[in-house]
C-alpha cells in the first residue's frame, strides 16, 4: 500500500487520479485542494457568464468521483513545502502528509503587471477561476461599463461573456493584434473585426499605464473611464513548491515526457510545467487543458509503477467568439511554407516544413480538423499522404488505403 | 464490445446511411418532416477516394479515446465502451473536433458538437446506419484484432 499526494485539484489532478486508479485500485490517494470546489472546467467561467453553463454543469466529474476513486480531498487547505529528501510535504496548518510520490499539480495564476495606481480601483477582478466569475458577475449592472486589460484568450472569453451583461465592453492590450499568441496578424485582424460587428471595442498596441480611481491613462495620453477593471495580462506558473524543494524549474516546471520532475518520485502535470512541444522541438509552456489531463494521466500511471509517455504534445486551441470559431495547432517553423485559401468569413492556413505538417491556423469552417491535428501529432510524412488532397478538405480518403483498414476495419 | 466497421467494396456511395443517421437522431417519427428541404448533420460521413471507392466513416470508439482526455466540459464520458456526449454539458468549444484523429466528431448544425453514440441513445437502440445499408456495407459487430482486410 502507498501514499499518493497530487497538489492542486484542477484536470490535471483528476488525470492522474484516473492515472493511478488504471495501475493501482488499493493504495491512498490524498488531494490538497486549495479551491472549496470540487475539480470543475476552468475555461468554462465565460460559457458561465453567458449563461450557456451553471456551476452544477460545471463539475467535471460526476458528483461521486472522489469516493469512487478512494480519493481523500482536502478543501481549503495549500501545501507550504515539498521536502523530497524525507518525501512529505507540510500543508499551510502546519500538518505532514508523506508520500511514495507525488504529483504537482499546481496550474498558474493571473500575472498582474505593477500598474501605477492600481489599488486606487475599486472593483478590479482577475479571470482564472469559478470564485473570479462570481465575483465579476456580482460587480457588473446592465449599465456598466468594463476595461479589459488583456486581448488574449482569457480577456476575449471574458468580454464575449460579459457582453450581454454590461453597456459596453474595451479590450486593450500592449500586442498590437488580438491572440497573438496563437492568431499572425491576418488571422487575428479577421478575428478583431468580427468582436468589433459585436460591440467590443480595442485600442490596441496601447494599455494602461497608471489608474486614478475608475479611470485609465493609457500609454498614448488617452483616457478610459470604466466602472469595472478584469486584468486578463497572461498567467505565470505556480513553481515554487519544486523550486524551493530543489527541482528543476525554468519558466514552468520541467518535466519529461513520463512527466517525472528533476527530483525523484516527484511528477507535475498541467500549466505549472514545460515540456516539449513537437511541432517545433523546443520546450515550452503549453497551458491548456487537453494538455494538462493527458499530462496528469500519464504522471498518474507512471507514479503507480505502469509505463506511460505524453510525447506528443503541441500547442492546440478551439477557440470561438460570438458564432466564429477558430482552430490552430503547432507552430510556424523559421522557413515553413504556407498554403492558404482565403475569403470574407473563412481563412485556412496550413505550415509545413521538411515533409511534415507543422502547425495550422484555421477560421470559420471547423469541418474534421482533427485529421491535420492528427498530421501534426504524428509527425507524418506528407509524401507518404495524398497533400493536395488534404489540402483541400481534411479526409481519411487522402492517408492510404492501409491506414484507412486499420482505421476502418479495425479496433484502434 | 460491438462497433460499426465497413465494407467498403459493397458500399455504393448512396449516402443513405447519413440520412438514417440525421433521421435516427432528430427525435422525430416522420422522415419526410425530420429531413426534408433541410441541410442534414449526419454523424456519419462517406468518403470517395482518389480511386473512386467510397466508404462511410463514424466514430471508432477508440480504446483511449482523445476526445474524453481532451474535452474542456466533461461532457464526453467513455460508458461500457461507448463514448458518450452529455449534450447538457457540452458549451460547443468543439475541441473534441479538434482532437479526434478521424474527423469523426462533428457540428451538430446548432453551434455544439455531435458523434455516434451507436444509437443507444435514440429510438432505434441499434445504429440505424448498418439497419437502413442496402447492401451491407457498414457492420455492427465484436472484432478483436486488428486484421489486415476483411
Amino acid at each position: 500500500m502507498k501514499h499518493y499526494v497530487i497538489i492542486g485539484n484542477g484536470v490535471a489532478a483528476a488525470g492522474c487520479i484516473e492515472g493511478i486508479r488504471s495501475v493501482d485500485t488499493e493504495s491512498s490517494i490524498t488531494v490538497i485542494s486549495a479551491e472549496q470546489h470540487p475539480v470543475y472546467c476552468r475555461p468554462l467561467i465565460s460559457y458561465y457568464l453567458e449563461q450557456k453553463t451553471d456551476p452544477e454543469r460545471m463539475n467535471y466529474r460526476t458528483p461521486t468521483f472522489y469516493a469512487d476513486h478512494g480519493v481523500t480531498v482536502l478543501y481549503g487547505k495549500t501545501a507550504e513545502k515539498i521536502d523530497a529528501g524525507t518525501r512529505q510535504v507540510t500543508l499551510n496548518t502546519g500538518e505532514t502528509l508523506p508520500f511514495d510520490a507525488l504529483c504537482n499539480a499546481t496550474g498558474s495564476a493571473p500575472f498582474v503587471p505593477p500598474m501605477k495606481g492600481l489599488e486606487t480601483v475599486r472593483e478590479q477582478f482577475t479571470f482564472m477561476t469559478l470564485d473570479d466569475a462570481l465575483s465579476l458577475e456580482k460587480a457588473v449592472t446592465p449599465e456598466s461599463k468594463v476595461l479589459i486589460i488583456g486581448a488574449g484568450l482569457i480577456g476575449l472569453k471574458c468580454a464575449e461573456g460579459l457582453h450581454d451583461r454590461v453597456r459596453e465592453i474595451t479590450v486593450c492590450d500592449l500586442a498590437p493584434r488580438v491572440l497573438s499568441s496563437i492568431l499572425d496578424e491576418t488571422c487575428a485582424a479577421m478575428m478583431q473585426k468580427h468582436l468589433e460587428a459585436n460591440g467590443i471595442e480595442f485600442l490596441l498596441g496601447n494599455s494602461a499605464k497608471e489608474f486614478k480611481g475608475n479611470t485609465a491613462i493609457m500609454q498614448n495620453g488617452d483616457k478610459v473611464d470604466f466602472d469595472v477593471l478584469v486584468l486578463a495580462v497572461g498567467v505565470r506558473p505556480n513553481t515554487a513548491l519544486i523550486k524551493n524543494a530543489g527541482g528543476d524549474v525554468n519558466r514552468g516546471i520541467r518535466v519529461d515526457a513520463a512527466c517525472r520532475t528533476s527530483l525523484p518520485e516527484i511528477y507535475a502535470a498541467g500549466d505549472c510545467t514545460e515540456y516539449r512541444d513537437i511541432s517545433a522541438d523546443t520546450d515550452k509552456i503549453m497551458a491548456l487543458m487537453p494538455n494538462a489531463y493527458m499530462q496528469g494521466h500519464t504522471a498518474g500511471v507512471n507514479m503507480a509503477g505502469g509505463e506511460a509517455v505524453f510525447d506528443q504534445a503541441i500547442p492546440m486551441n478551439s477557440i470561438g467568439f460570438f458564432g466564429l470559431h477558430c482552430h490552430t495547432a503547432g507552430s510556424q517553423p523559421e522557413g515553413c511554407e504556407m498554403y492558404e485559401e482565403a475569403d470574407e468569413k473563412h481563412i485556412k492556413r496550413l505550415f509545413v516544413k521538411d515533409d511534415k505538417l507543422t502547425g495550422f491556423m484555421l477560421i470559420g469552417h471547423m469541418h474534421r480538423t482533427g485529421i491535420y491535428t492528427a498530421l501534426i501529432r504524428n509527425q507524418t510524412p506528407l509524401s507518404t499522404v495524398d497533400f493536395a488532397r488534404l489540402k483541400l478538405e481534411p479526409q481519411l480518403a487522402a492517408m492510404g488505403s492501409a491506414y484507412r483498414s486499420k482505421v476502418l476495419k479495425g479496433v484502434v | 464490445m460491438k462497433r460499426i466497421y465497413v465494407k467498403e467494396e459493397w458500399c455504393l456511395g448512396c449516402h443513405l446511411c447519413e440520412y438514417n443517421c440525421a433521421f435516427a437522431n432528430s427525435g422525430l417519427t416522420d422522415m419526410v418532416k425530420a429531413l426534408r428541404d433541410k441541410p442534414i448533420y449526419p454523424r456519419i460521413q462517406v468518403e470517395t477516394d482518389e480511386n473512386g471507392v467510397t466508404y462511410a466513416v463514424s466514430c471508432r470508439h477508440c480504446t483511449d479515446p482523445i476526445c474524453v482526455k481532451s474535452c474542456i466540459a466533461g461532457a464526453l464520458s467513455k460508458k461500457d465502451g461507448v463514448i458518450e456526449i452529455d449534450h447538457s454539458k457540452c458549451v460547443g468549444c468543439l475541441t473534441c473536433v479538434l482532437v479526434c484523429p478521424y474527423g469523426a466528431v462533428v457540428e451538430d448544425g446548432s453551434g455544439v458538437a455531435q458523434k455516434c453514440e451507436l444509437c443507444m441513445k435514440n429510438s432505434c437502440g441499434a445504429p440505424a446506419c448498418v439497419k437502413g445499408c442496402p447492401n451491407g456495407a457498414i457492420v455492427y459487430e465484436e472484432r478483436q484484432a486488428v486484421p489486415a482486410s476483411d
